[in-house]
């Protein structure tokens, strides 16, 4: 996901949020990951916005995007530039209304903000793990959560919602975890990650592995590999982006010249200067590791095959929550037919399911960007869900 | 609501499960869960319409009726409703026996076309029909089938439709108020409606 974060046209915000931390895992126990290796003690960097209601019943479930955080709304300081990365859908009065609703949100275990991943400390060595962090798969992660949900309490998710890898994080919670999941929202995911999204994800990654200062992945005591995990970033933004949109913002045009420059070293045309700034910008705030470890755990996301033995009409048998699924009509990344197909296979389980792609002309991108179509959506069907959660504990009493 | 989706909801019991093809913004199906406790699924193609039905907190599908509707199991709904889109659909009888595969039965309703006052425009002004029901001129019409309720029941005894259920009404287009025609309904009523069972 890109980094688009837009300030809200109303002014209404959680406000001041602080970046809390969840430790499991610790020796004796540990968590096995599902590759076979154990990792521990596991901690997971999360924030929550809003108060969990005396039933523990209002909980919303917010999964980040490849190089998202738990950052998702509010400001941790005055002096912030920008709020949260999903700050227009969450706070008072917002679709995601923290006045109603108790909103969590973690950093995904491989990630590096906060959470543990390939730049934390390894207790066997005293030194980063490196590649010697084990390779996590969206079942992994979404495990980890689950035990940061029951630390908070939660017995029952009144909803999961998530775009892109978060998408894929949302299915996962719904079959794996069919009892704790009342409703989810998958936005622009696939059920599969497609030969396309795979590619994409090895070339950003080769990228990395070929900067010299990469170094094996053990990096942490001199410089970054700052050009590899640049690049990388810069093929990550074009996936971002549609055709369309990149003509409409960018089309031909230079950067701060009035001609071509005939040299290499210059960006001529402003979509290179804008891919070099997303890049540079990237480096700063995101490690060249966790990359890898992300889009792998991404590329390996195949919910037919770990839950349905390859159908994924097997796979949705298992989940019992409502879905509200939404694709955009120029994301080029996970594309419409790959949203068609999973709520085929809601339908065919009989499950309650809601599908709409939005016209949009913002590529992947657009699940970020404001949408009042998506906003509207998002708090009807979360509405709705809690409607059904106080008529079940009305009925429970 | 809508005189015409009043009918149709009459007819819907109570807590059923209830399929509706060409939802529009969700009306029928708000007025069923609000009023029936229904659980309900519409299709809708239009995406500005999906978006304000899943607004209300129904669940909507965006997509084409006649693709939407083959991927649900045998029996999946009660009732499985078609109102005022029949004339739009390119392969009806097809439609109709899908309707009758997942659903228990099938509610259709269309504009009559065999209305006193549509007769009245080819008869005397020598024209094709504009009404309030029908309001496109030839060239930009959606409305690919011309149906009348005498043509309709012609229809269902040769595909093996069984009609339980038939009512004409007569109503102004999209009007809260109407009545049932009981009278020459060919000739006196703007809309048909049915309930058709599989045979057997």
């Amino acid at each position: 996901m890109s980094e688009y974060v837009e300030h809200d046209q109303t002014g209404n915000s959680v406000g001041r949020v602080e970046k809390r931390f969840f430790t499991f895992a610790a020796p004796p126990g540990v968590l096995t990951v599902e590759s076979g290796r154990t990792l521990g003690p596991v901690t997971l960097a999360y924030e929550t916005y809003g108060r969990l209601d005396e039933t523990a019943s209002n909980a919303v479930l917010v999964l980040h995007a490849l190089t998202g955080d738990s950052h998702a709304a509010g400001y941790y300081d005055k002096a912030d530039s920008k709020p949260g990365w999903w700050d227009i859908m969450i706070g008072p009065g917002k679709p995601i209304d923290t006045d109603r609703y108790f909103v969590v949100c973690s950093n995904v275990i491989g990630g590096c903000m906060g959470s543990t991943g390939p730049s934390s400390v390894d207790p066997a060595t005293g030194r980063p793990f490196g590649l010697n962090f084990p390779v996590i798969t969206i079942g992994d992660m979404v495990r980890a959560q689950k035990r940061l949900v029951e630390h908070l309490g939660i017995k029952k998710l009144l909803c999961a919602i998530g775009g892109s890898m978060g998408g894929m994080q949302v299915l996962e919670w719904a079959v794996r975890y069919p009892d704790m999941v009342r409703a989810a929202v998958p936005l622009a995911t696939t059920t599969k990650h497609s030969a396309l999204g795979i590619a994409f994800n090895e070339v950003a990654r080769q990228a990395i592995m070929a900067d010299p200062k990469w170094n094996c992945g053990d990096y942490y005591d001199g410089e970054k590999p700052g050009h590899g995990l640049a690049v990388a970033r810069m093929i990550g933004h074009i996936t971002y982006l549609s055709d369309e949109s990149m003509r409409q913002k960018f089309d031909r045009r230079l950067q701060d010249r009035c001609e071509i420059s005939f040299n290499f070293e210059e960006a001529d045309f402003q979509v290179e200067s804008y891919l070099r700034y997303q890049g540079q910008k990237f480096v700063d705030r995101f490690d060249a590791n966790s990359f890898l470890y992300v889009t792998k755990a991404a590329d390996y996301f195949n919910l037919e095959a770990s839950h349905g033995g390859g159908s994924a009409v097997a796979a949705f048998a298992k989940a019992r929550c409502r879905f509200l699924v939404a694709s955009f009509s120029s994301d080029w990344l996970y594309p419409t037919y790959q949203s068609r197909a999973m709520v085929q296979a809601m339908k065919k389980n009989g499950l309650d399911v809601s599908f709409v792609e939005i016209e949009a002309k913002w590529g992947h991108d657009a699940f970020l960007l404001p949408n009042a179509r998506l906003s509207g959506m998002l708090e009807g069907f979360l509405d709705r869900a809690a409607g059904d959660a106080a008529r079940e504990a009305g009925h429970a009493l | 609501m809508r005189y015409d989706l009043s009918v149709i909801a009459s007819w819907i019991e109570p807590g059923s499960k209830v399929l509706d093809l060409g939802c529009g913004s969700g009306d029928l199906l708000h007025i069923l869960s609000v009023d029936k406790d229904v659980r309900g699924t519409g299709i809708e193609a239009e995406e500005g319409k999906v978006t304000r039905g899943i607004e209300k907190g129904l669940s909507v599908l965006h997509g084409d009726i006649n693709e939407e509707v083959r991927d649900y199991a045998d029996g999946s709904f009660d009732y499985v409703i078609l109102s005022q889109t029949l004339q739009q659909v390119y392969d009806p009888a097809s439609l109709i026996r899908e309707m009758l595969r997942v659903g228990k039965c099938g509610i259709v309703s269309f504009p009559n076309f065999a209305y006193y006052r549509i007769r009245g425009q080819l008869l005397f002004r020598g024209r094709a029909p504009v009404s309030r029901e029908l309001p496109y001129e030839w060239y930009d019409t959606p409305n690919i089938r011309v149906i009348t309720i005498r043509d309709f029941r012609r229809f269902c005894r040769k595909e093996g439709f069984v009609i339980a259920r038939e009512t004409a009404i007569s109503t102004p287009h999209h009007h809260e108020k109407g009545m049932v025609v009981k009278f020459f309904p060919n000739l006196l009523a703007t809309y048909g409606m049915f309930l058709l069972r599989r045979r057997g």
